[in-house]
């Protein structure tokens, strides 16, 4: 299927972003640059504390940066931008067929149009036989597919995740990566992916983003070469992958020890 | 023979056994001459009497009063409650300058507010309703603004994200995230309002289970009183249970 328009680009500039803690500033990101295309996934890796999720934060209007610019080209689509939360962030109070339209809801979609594309939605994600029910009855995994319908459905320039898979067990992520690479693959949103696990950087993104903690900072963006469409079981067992997640580990392992010894020193 | 009964049948027949037993106690105590049935009249003498003036239509005309300010004055209290928390929870202006009010007047037995409102309103029906509205409103308000304070930062940020106006906000997330809490407070305040009702009827009215009760004890009729008592007694274990089906049908999300 081809691909007709691509997602958002995006150019961060010089970004910075303190936060006052006790008497003292925390810097939680410090000089952030980092442009990316339209249509590209990225991945963002890093110890906790790098500032990751305040990065996606701003980019979602949730937080305001300290210092620097954010520049979103996302003309043609409907709406900038739409985030998947790390716990689903459901409305338990929504049915799920409430839940993914309420981006369309909050926009004035007239409500014919509105359910035509909630169906769609619920379609892609395969959850039409449950869009009647609340969130609770829902297994962790569902949920998070609603999630992502949710976003999708806005029709958004790029898409935030926020390690939307971190609280799944491991068949469930296994599975919802490769559901989201293939729905991906036929959107071509932009994506900035946070997640703690270099694996699934490698396997989703076509670049990842390695930060360092305290201050946050990027320490380095390493290409990703696996060609598309992929397969993710193939691809994880390849030897160039293995080689790839051993590099960056060595980056992270740096700074995670880093920062460990860091946080000791303060304490 | 073994009984094989299930948990649910085990609970039911406890619920039950605790007010007959006591009951049964009761009338037992008095047959056999302890205690003076003047006084304390026999669960017996009781049932006769309320069969007696719901016969002549007597109880239910106390009834029907009592219900009409319950009600009335219920809803006018709770309302303004509900908005008023949640407005509270939304608005830190709000707060600021709610709070000191409900941190002063809620502490205020509402029955002592009677007098005033029997000067402010006269001595109809508008005095009691009245009275029942404020009562409400202080738990309703307190409730409702503790739930919705307490609505988890995700909804705010899923809701912000998606871009929720402010009366999406108000509207969606805040009113049906601080539901459960408000749900608490409205229970509250139901018993609540009996209570400063049947308070409120012993003075200066004649009609309803309060007066049915004062007006009976001048008159040393205590099997009427009795009457009286048992009366709201079920009144509230009747609103009670269809407060809970309302309840159960109002948050269908909440996992029992």
């Amino acid at each position: 299927m081809a691909v007709e328009r691509r997602g958002a680009a995006i150019d961060i500039v010089g970004l910075r972003k303190e936060y006052l803690s006790g008497p003292g500033r925390v810097v939680a990101l410090d000089d952030i640059n980092l442009r990316i295309a339209p249509g590209e996934f990225v991945c963002i890796v890093g110890p906790s504390g790098c500032g990751k999720s305040t990065l996606l934060r701003i980019l979602a209007g949730l937080t305001v940066q300290t210092s620097g610019t954010i520049k979103v080209e996302a003309s043609g689509w409907a709406v900038e931008n739409a985030m998947v939360f790390q716990e689903s962030g459901l409305f338990p109070w929504m049915s799920v067929e409430a839940n993914v339209g309420f981006g369309l809801m909050t926009r004035g979609i007239p409500a014919k149009e509105a359910a035509a594309r909630v169906e769609g939605a619920l379609k892609l994600v395969g959850l039409t036989r449950f869009r009647r029910h609340y969130p609770h009855q829902l297994s962790g995994g569902m949920r998070q597919r609603s999630a992502i319908a949710r976003a999708f459905v806005t029709d958004p320039g790029m898409l935030l995740m926020d390690e939307p898979l971190a609280a799944l067990d491991a068949q469930n992520r296994v599975i919802l990566q490769a559901e989201l690479v293939r729905i991906w693959e036929r959107t071509r949103k932009t994506v900035i992916y946070i997640t703690h696990s270099i694996e699934e950087a490698l396997l989703l993104g076509d670049r990842t983003v390695v930060m360092t903690a305290h201050p946050g900072r990027i320490k380095q963006i390493i290409d990703v070469p696996f060609a598309r469409p992929r397969n993710l079981m193939t691809l994880s067992a390849s030897p160039e992958f293995g080689r790839l997640k051993l590099d960056i580990w060595q980056v992270l392992e740096a700074e995670v020890t880093r920062a460990r010894s860091d946080e000791e020193n303060h304490s | 023979m073994k009984i094989e009964m299930s948990t649910k049948a085990r609970e039911r027949l406890l619920y039950l056994i605790s007010p007959i037993g006591l009951i049964i106690i009761w009338q037992v105590l008095l047959m056999v001459g302890i205690g003076d049935r003047r006084f304390v009249p026999a669960p017996s003498d009781i049932a006769q009497r309320f069969v007696k003036l719901a016969g002549n239509g007597e109880l239910e005309w106390h009834v029907a009063v009592t219900l009409y300010r319950v009600v009335l004055g219920y809803i006018i209290g709770a309302v303004p409650a509900v908005a008023v928390g949640l407005l509270m929870a939304m608005f830190r202006p709000v707060r600021i300058f709610v709070d000191p009010l409900i941190a002063a007047l809620f502490p205020i037995p509402k029955i002592a507010l009677m007098p005033l409102l029997l000067l402010a309103f006269g001595f109809g029906d508008a005095s009691k309703i009245a009275l029942v509205a404020i009562a409400v409103f202080f738990p309703v308000v307190v409730n409702t603004y503790v739930g919705a304070a307490n609505i988890e930062t995700i909804y705010w940020d899923v809701a912000k994200n998606y871009g929720a106006s402010q009366t999406v906000m108000f509207t969606r997330i805040v009113f049906f995230g601080a539901l459960p809490t408000i749900f608490a407070g409205l229970r509250i305040a139901l018993a609540v309002s009996f209570i400063v009702l049947v308070a409120s009827e012993f003075v200066a009215t004649k009609s309803g289970i309060g007066y049915l009760i004062w007006n009976s004890w001048e008159l040393l009729q205590v099997d009427v009183m009795f009457v009286g008592i048992v009366t709201i007694g079920i009144l509230g274990l009747i609103t009670s249970v269809l407060f809970q089906e309302i309840e159960r049908k109002a948050i269908p999300w909440k996992t029992e």
